[in-house]
């Protein structure tokens, strides 16, 4: 198979972006897919779409030209996909959550990771004792950084919701 | 109107009249309906004989093929012939019980989460949780198993839905034709790409070694006349695929045999030399290719296929063509008669003489005087008993290459064999299925002792229905396939492939009122076949073969030309002068072989 073949230098992040059918077994037949076809999966989200009873499926994939146009067809084979777009990744905007629990036992620490969530336009939502719990979205990359800033600190915890992405209405 | 005979009803509308199926506690309900109604249900004897016949059932008419089974245990049962009509893209709707809605989630009994386990071996999955969805969703379930490429489907239904009353609105209904579900996501292409025809066109024009490489879709599109023609007017000699048997006429001049692991060496060697293939309707299986890198490197390969993911899966396609092998090929005539025809026939002209040439050369032996019988003289017996109408089933291992390898098939549906899955057991049960939906043609299955076995069960469901198959027994007491694999290629470390002397298949055959005959001798397997049919009895006839008789093979991970063993010849020892029409007939039908 093509993509037992693949060619490592190849392999390139892919973000795409499906409709499917809001319906129950959905995500799972996706996700098995990608099991059984040996395709590499990074991350998938899923959330209600424009249309009522479509749900908008995001997921990122690593592969080469061939493996990405493999798992284009055999999501598209599946009944309740209805869309399948494979995003340039220069039109289109990606963004992920993050809620990031760090350890804050004293007024210079919290300051200092005060300064930091806001030059990265983060949020703190919660404050506890000896913790902030700062809220930021972005380009994956950004959350990244934060996070190895936030390490210095102490990370208690960490939940992303993996990247979400939509193509730009204009493009250059 | 409840919900078992909302299934029925919507069965029976659909043209399902019959059905295979074992009864059990999830699947009471819809039974207890099934005893009233206008039904055709074959009790089998083990649900994965139900969805083998169903398989069968569809392959031999093109129908739609149904099974019922209860859940858990009955469910699983079903899931090895379910995934054999995946792989072989067979439409068969199977509609399994399940516990009640309230149960579900419980690991209650007899609860298996049939709806998750078919997902990765069915086109999709229904799970009813109101009786008023029934009639849509089987008209569904059948719209999907039958168009685009066909497939199974499985409706997995709680025993409280098929108990539940429909909506009146739905019930009064007085038929269900028209209600379907949505499925915006389902759209297979039908008609092929004009520009990509054109492109195509013209590479097939240009070259000057042209071949024809026939799949399965060939047979489902029924578009063999099409191709017939097709491969007329670009005078192309024509292989197949395991599942292509029976697409193109193999009695036919420009027929060159079956490729891959155990195909005919003419046609492994022309696909090679090949400029231009033309595949329709086939996937390019690694047991058709062979080493991929290795295959046709010459050749510039016209893929026709409607499932889009199965072009360039396997193989780099240089023209893909997405649509129905009907359409595509007609549309490809059409353009082609628009161009130089005479120009492109003489460019191909030497090539197209050259492999016929080479056919003649190589004509497969199939008469042999020695016992313990070979099978290739069982073939030929069994060719001079039976029409070209006659649909053969096989299973798997040897029997069924000898059987693709030596069989000439010359109409579609009528040589059914397991070649995705390759499933053991496949054969005889599906010739259940094969004579149920053709009365009258004669059905042969043609097995192995091993293969049999896992389902001779079934022997029960033939005596009660009278169903009155010919069942041709290639008995050489061992995993022929899987021992040849070891003589070969595991240093003769016979691991688990001796069966022994048990059972004696006449006994076991008598112990179920069914008749049988041991053959031994030259000529037995034609009398006896040619008698059976005259008695219109069932019969097994139990044939003892040469157990150390292989087929030369493709080993595993070389390319199609890498051919391990000798092919051979009918030649060598009948004398026939090359050059003749009639001695292209390995097996003749009508002139009695030889």
């Amino acid at each position: 198979m093509i993509s037992n073949n693949t060619n490592k230098e190849n392999m390139k992040s892919h973000v795409i972006s499906t409709l499917v059918e809001n319906k129950p077994g959905v995500l799972q037949k996706v996700a098995s897919l990608f099991t059984r076809r040996g395709f590499n999966i990074e991350s998938i989200t899923v959330g209600k779409s424009e249309t009522k009873g479509m749900a908008a499926m995001v997921m990122i994939s690593k592969g080469d030209e061939k493996v990405l146009e493999q798992i284009t067809k055999q999501l598209n084979k599946l009944i309740e996909v209805v869309k399948v777009v494979d995003l340039d990744p220069d039109y289109s905007i990606k963004r992920e959550l993050a809620l990031i629990k760090v350890k804050a036992d004293n007024e210079q620490k919290r300051s200092e990771i005060i300064q930091h969530t806001n030059i990265f336009r983060g949020k703190i939502i919660d404050i506890g004792p000896s913790t902030l719990t700062i809220e930021i979205t972005g380009d994956p990359n950004k959350i990244n950084a934060l996070i190895s800033l936030l390490q210095n600190f102490g990370i208690k915890k960490i939940v992303r919701t993996g990247p979400t992405a939509i193509a730009r209405e204009t493009q250059i | 109107m409840k919900g078992g005979e909302a299934i029925i009803k919507a069965l029976i509308e659909q043209g399902a009249n019959t059905v295979f199926g074992y009864p059990g506690g999830q699947v009471l309900p819809l039974y207890d309906m099934i005893h009233d109604s206008d039904l055709n249900h074959i009790l089998v004897r083990h649900e994965q004989s139900a969805s083998h016949a169903a398989d069968g059932f569809a392959r031999a008419s093109g129908k739609i093929g149904v099974c019922i089974a209860t859940s858990g245990p009955g469910a699983t049962n079903l899931v090895t012939g379910i995934a054999t009509a995946y792989m072989d893209s067979s439409p068969v709707v199977a509609i399994t019980g399940q516990v009640p809605t309230h149960l579900i989630g419980n690991d209650a009994f007899q609860e298996v989460d049939m709806f998750g386990i078919s997902m990765p071996i069915t086109k999709h999955a229904y799970q009813p949780k109101n009786s008023s969805d029934i009639p849509a969703i089987i008209n569904s379930s059948f719209e999907l198993a039958k168009n685009g490429r066909p497939g199974p489907v499985v409706i997995d239904v709680p025993k409280n839905v098929q108990e539940e009353e429909l909506d009146e609105k739905i019930a009064n209904l007085t038929d269900f034709s028209d209600i379907t579900l949505k499925t915006p996501g389902y759209n297979p292409t039908i008609k092929g790409n004009i520009r990509q025809i054109k492109k195509a066109s013209k590479i097939i024009s240009n070259s000057s070694k042209p071949i024809i490489l026939a799949g399965g879709g060939v047979v489902i599109s029924g578009a063999s006349e099409e191709l017939k023609e097709f491969s007329k007017l670009i005078q192309a000699p024509v292989t197949t695929t395991l599942l292509g048997k029976g697409s193109f006429p193999e009695d036919e001049d420009s027929f060159l045999g079956m490729i891959g692991m155990h195909g005919r060496k003419v046609a492994n060697l022309s696909i090679d030399e090949s400029d231009c293939i033309i595949a329709i309707g086939c996937r390019f299986s690694d047991r058709s290719t062979g080493k991929v890198e290795d295959f046709a490197r010459n050749a510039k390969i016209i893929h026709i296929d409607i499932d889009p993911a199965e072009i360039g899966k396997n193989i780099e396609i240089d023209v893909p063509i997405v649509g129905d092998a009907k359409n595509i090929l007609k549309s490809l005539i059409k353009n082609i008669n628009q161009l130089d025809v005479k120009k492109i026939n003489e460019k191909s002209i030497e090539w197209y003489e050259d492999s016929l040439m080479f056919k003649r050369e190589c004509i497969p032996r199939i008469t042999y005087n020695e016992t313990p019988l070979k099978p290739q003289q069982i073939l030929k017996e069994i060719s001079n008993a039976i029409d070209e109408d006659s649909i053969i089933t096989t299973d798997v291992g040897q029997h069924q290459m000898w059987a693709a390898h030596f069989f000439n098939t010359l109409k579609p549906r009528k040589f059914i064999t397991s070649g995705g899955l390759g499933t053991m057991g496949f054969g005889f049960p599906s010739a259940i299925g094969a004579k149920v939906a053709m009365p009258d043609n004669t059905v042969i299955s043609i097995t192995g002792d091993g293969g049999f076995l896992m389902v001779c069960q079934d022997l029960a469901t033939v005596k009660d229905y009278d169903i009155p198959l010919i069942i041709c027994l290639f008995n050489n007491r061992k995993l022929g396939m899987v021992y040849q694999w070891q003589n070969m290629f595991y240093e003769e470390r016979l691991s688990h492939t001796d069966l022994g002397q048990t059972p004696d298949f006449l006994k076991l055959s008598e112990s179920f009122g069914i008749n049988a005959e041991r053959i031994t001798d030259l000529g037995e397997t034609e009398k006896a076949m040619k008698a059976a049919k005259k008695d219109g009895e069932a019969i097994l006839l139990d044939i003892v073969i040469d157990k150390d008789e292989e087929l030369p093979i493709v080993p595993p991970g070389c390319g199609i030309t890498d051919i391990l063993g000798e092919y051979n010849i009918e030649n060598d020892i009948t004398g026939i002068k090359n050059g003749k029409n009639d001695t292209f007939d390995t097996i003749s039908y009508k002139k009695g072989g030889d």
